[in-house]
């Protein structure tokens, strides 16, 4: 069989410019034709130059720019592989592998009321999610909360340009204190649809929320992952359909997800 | 230049292949990957049933490697023979399919199912827990090895690979039980044991607590090892453990393997496989080797 024209692949690309918008959390524009063909939702795999590290870091998209060939991926240094990101300054080389995962599906939103839900370092994929449901006009309403440990309220301004913005805090610094399912029941949100990233109880909870309230919910979730492209199942989570590779309802997150409807999936 | 080699008679157009368990059955690297230009495709674990695996993490990173307890999930050998064979029958390949399996019983199975396709060669996995003899492997005592390797051989149709497992004092004791029970060929080495903590989460970085460790921190190990059986044994080796360059393959080669996998590097850099394969051509031309056979086991 000829080989097909690739749509995932290992390129080395060019650092535009890095910031670090709050403690701990990196802001990095890459040049990349990856750009092009990116979802929201989607994450690129970046590889450490550290030969002690080898396996790639799952990275969501934050944000792209098909005009610049630029992509944009906001993470927290969380170990060796990150804090080697972090360095990294304009000019520099990076090697990354992408786009992979399926990325939110949203043609759910159309017609509806849509609630953005992020915490942590889970906020930044919503970024270009909703600058492209308002550039695409068709959901009714987008309200994003989001959730952050204290004051630093990176990404906030930017969000708030896409929708009604709500932010929480764990501290009570700004927004509703508490989490992100505080802020829906202060602000008294009705979303018609659930587009989520964050932090495993974070998910669980909207899982339940969303059970309870019949709303339908998107989850982004994450794992350890090895090759990042759904060959290795190391990074599975347990589905109530058959996945599709080996029909046991393991579902890879690289590949089958990262973005699973919540009452498919058992977190 | 001739970088044929030849296994049981069955002729790989170069000697790289994949590890099993690294590379599925070739369906999601082939986007990076022409399969065409591979020795041969090992595809990961199927057993006789769909096996549902480990719980999660199933792989952690340590220094210059990874271990991984995926737990063969695997659709089990009636989906394999529908959607994975066909699907490497486009390629012009080699296709050998590693199987594993809880009892002798499991393996035959799978055995007997794959003797119906034309697929060229099995990989017996011995590294799986023996459910019966209450979880040791198969791989891990001489006699069982020898048992288990003369049952597949009376009911495989196509040559057999036992892959050894180097979680064993002599690893030559399991080689030669291999070949004396009819094994066509040996693969080692299978993931060396091993364990991660997270000292902050004071947890086991896999749920299993134990992994596979695999990836370039292991080479030496692995290279010591088939050195050790290639002068233990007549049958053919097929060498692995943390390849990463056409260099770590022809160590391996000159150690006395006929063929090599590349594992974890898959997942570090997709186009591996690829570029030992190419690298190993340079390699013969630079040095005047006119057939790549001429360096198996070239250093005693």
């Amino acid at each position: 069989m000829e080989q097909k024209t690739a749509l995932k692949k290992k390129v080395t690309a060019k650092v535009m410019s890095q910031t670090r918008i709050a403690p701990g959390i990196y802001d990095m524009w890459i040049a990349s034709d990856l750009a092009a063909q990116a979802k929201p939702g989607q994450f690129i795999a970046v590889y450490p130059k550290d030969k002690s590290t080898l396996l790639p870091r799952p990275i969501s998209i934050c944000e792209t720019d098909p005009d610049r060939e630029a992509l944009r991926i906001v993470y927290r240094v969380a170990g060796k592989g990150t804090e080697e990101f972090s360095n990294y300054r304009e000019g520099d080389s990076i090697e990354i592998m992408g786009t992979l995962g399926n990325g939110f599906p949203m043609e759910k939103a159309s017609g509806k009321t849509v609630l953005l839900m992020g915490g942590g370092i889970g906020i930044p994929p919503l970024v270009e999610l909703a600058k492209e449901l308002k550039e695409q006009e068709f959901a009714e309403q987008i309200l994003i909360t989001a959730g952050y440990r204290d004051g630093n309220l990176f990404l906030a301004e930017e969000l708030s340009q896409y929708g009604a913005f709500y932010p929480a805090t764990e501290d009570g610094s700004a927004g509703t204190k508490g989490n992100v399912m505080d802020a829906v029941a202060e602000q008294g949100l009705k979303p018609d649809v659930i587009f989520a990233c964050g932090p495993m109880p974070m998910l669980r909870a909207i899982k339940g929320y969303a059970s309870e309230a019949g709303i339908e919910a998107y989850i982004s979730l994450e794992e350890r992952m090895a090759c990042g492209v759904g060959a290795c199942l190391g990074c599975v989570c347990k589905t109530t359909k058959k996945d599709s590779h080996s029909h046991v309802n393991n579902a890879r997150i690289c590949t089958d997800g990262p973005v699973f409807e919540a009452k498919e999936v058992e977190i | 230049m001739k970088t044929a080699v030849t296994i049981a008679g069955v002729t790989f157009q170069n000697p790289v292949m994949t590890a099993s368990g690294t590379f599925g059955s070739g369906m999601e690297y082939s986007e990076f990957v022409d399969l065409n230009k591979l020795g041969a495709v090992v595809t990961k674990g199927v057993a006789n049933v769909p096996w549902p695996g480990n719980p999660t993490p199933r792989v952690a990173e340590v220094y210059g490697g990874m271990l991984n307890a995926i737990g063969l999930q695997n659709p089990g050998i009636d989906v394999f023979i529908r959607r994975d064979i066909p699907f490497l029958k486009q390629y012009d390949t080699k296709i050998i399919v590693n199987v594993c399996g809880k009892t002798v019983e499991d393996y035959l199975e799978v055995v007997e199912k794959l003797g119906d396709t034309d697929v060229d060669m099995l990989e017996i996995n011995v590294s799986c827990p023996n459910v019966k003899e209450g979880a040791i492997a198969f791989g891990q005592k001489a006699d069982c090895l020898y048992d288990i390797t003369d049952q597949i051989k009376r009911h495989a149709k196509q040559p057999i690979i036992m892959k050894l497992s180097p979680n064993v004092t002599d690893i030559t004791e399991m080689a030669r039980a291999a070949e004396a029970a009819g094994s066509d060929a040996i693969s080692l080495i299978n993931t060396i044991t091993g364990m991660k903590i997270d000292i902050y989460k004071r947890q086991f970085a896999l749920a299993n607590k134990t992994g596979g460790m695999s990836g370039p921190a292991i080479k030496p190990v692995a290279v010591r090892m088939v050195y050790q059986c290639a002068n233990a044994v007549k049958i053919p080796i097929i060498g692995m453990g943390g390849i990463a360059s056409a260099e770590d393959a022809i160590e391996f080669m000159m150690a006395g393997a006929t063929a090599v996998s590349v594992g974890a590097m898959n997942f570090v850099n997709p186009y591996t496989t690829i570029e030992v394969a190419e690298g190993i051509e340079h390699f013969l031309e630079e040095q005047h080797i006119g057939d790549i056979n001429d360096i198996i086991g070239c250093v005693k």
